[in-house]
């Protein structure tokens, strides 16, 4: 039930997958408008708040996702085409190290100054280290670079899915829908 | 305007120098103290018309000649890092190096060559110069302020001044809606400088 099977995937993994797609989604339309808004907009505090805070909550998640990875591995691969099972894999590596990575730079964002990060006004995430104005500004090149390229990589991995889904009437998207698990 | 006692005393200081030293030593230059941070760049604008945020800048390199008998004839020169700006708060420091404000990326370099300087008392003076930020350089005027000056217990020799201007940063480029208690910054400088 909740572990992945042989044939297809569990609770956790339903679950983690289709929550990490919910939250990615919200913080790169949050991240984006959030940067635009002028400084007498109510929301102009509050939704960088919210995107720091969720972040966080989608790096946990991304990294018990790599915990629950080498526990509970994927269930055998449904690729017909050795290139398929590649592109797959890689394009699934590389969205999993874009969901560490972005984290990551966001947290030196805020903290470049040494300051530390606030989580829903609870909880603070210290300062590790401080950076330069330059390396603070690079670090948040990358963030934003990373976040388009996870959101291209996502779309891609969507429409690869329903490619799979309408054109190959495979259980590609099926499987992430369904619970198999054991 | 200079007085013909002013100017008769100047050539007399001169002539002692000359005496005293076989030298002409009419100016002395001097290097900003940044090394040993004797010397600020800060600002401060009004937030929302209830507070002032204060801020500096952090990194910048400046040297004046001073002369001392003919204070019309020194000069000063200062280069800002502009991407040093701080104002103790790392997202809104990003934010001031970005598009909206500075720019820092196009324009990295802000600064300020005298091109006048008027004694206006015993210790005062406006200096006015051009100043540079975001790429445009326009005339201010600093209110500048002798303090004080002397050998310095390590076998230097310093001077320091303050100064005080105001700008509209508009006049520079920056447009972005602050309101309207916060279109204008002050500037305050405080510099000692070590004889060359």
């Amino acid at each position: 039930m909740l572990a992945n099977s042989e044939s297809g995937y569990g609770l956790v993994s339903v679950l983690l997958h289709w929550l990490s797609a919910l939250l990615t989604i919200l913080l790169f339309g949050v991240g984006l408008y959030m940067v635009g808004l002028s400084y007498y907009d109510p929301l102009y505090h509050e939704l960088p708040e919210w995107h720091k805070s969720v972040g966080v909550v989608l790096a946990l998640l991304s990294l018990f996702r790599v915990v629950w990875r080498v526990l509970s591995g994927p269930p055998a691969p449904l690729a017909e085409k050795r290139w398929q099972g590649a592109a797959a894999r890689l394009v699934h590596a590389t969205m999993l190290a874009l969901l560490i990575l972005l984290p990551v730079t966001g947290y030196f964002i805020v903290t470049a100054e040494g300051k530390p990060l606030m989580v829903f006004e609870l909880t603070l995430l210290p300062a590790l280290l401080e950076l330069t104005p330059n390396q603070t500004d690079l670090v948040g090149r990358w963030h934003l670079w990373g976040a388009w390229a996870l959101i291209g990589l996502a779309a891609l991995h969507a429409a690869a899915a329903l490619k799979h889904h309408f054109i190959d009437a495979d259980r590609t998207l099926i499987r992430m829908l369904t619970i198999k698990g054991q | 305007m200079k007085t013909k006692m002013g100017y008769a005393f100047s050539m007399a200081v001169i002539g002692a120098a000359l005496l005293t030293s076989g030298l002409v030593q009419a100016a002395d230059t001097y290097k900003m103290d940044t090394k040993g941070s004797h010397a600020f760049i800060q600002f401060k604008i009004q937030h929302l018309g209830f507070s002032w945020l204060l801020g500096r800048f952090n990194t910048f390199e400046g040297q004046f000649v001073l002369d001392d008998a003919n204070v019309e004839k020194s000069s000063v020169k200062v280069d800002i890092d502009v991407a040093s700006v701080d104002s103790n708060h790392a997202e809104r420091d990003k934010h001031l190096r970005g598009k909206d404000f500075f720019d820092v990326a196009t324009f990295p370099k802000a600064g300020f060559v005298s091109t006048k300087i008027e004694k206006t008392g015993e210790n005062s003076a406006k200096i006015t110069g051009d100043f540079t930020l975001k790429g445009v350089t326009k005339p201010i005027t600093l209110d500048a302020t002798y303090i004080g000056g002397g050998k310095d217990p390590w076998g230097g020799y310093r001077q320091g001044f303050e100064a005080t201007t105001q700008l509209k940063l508009k006049d520079f480029g920056i447009d972005y809606n602050l309101g309207p208690a916060s279109e204008v910054v002050d500037i305050y400088i405080s510099v000692e400088g070590i004889k060359q």
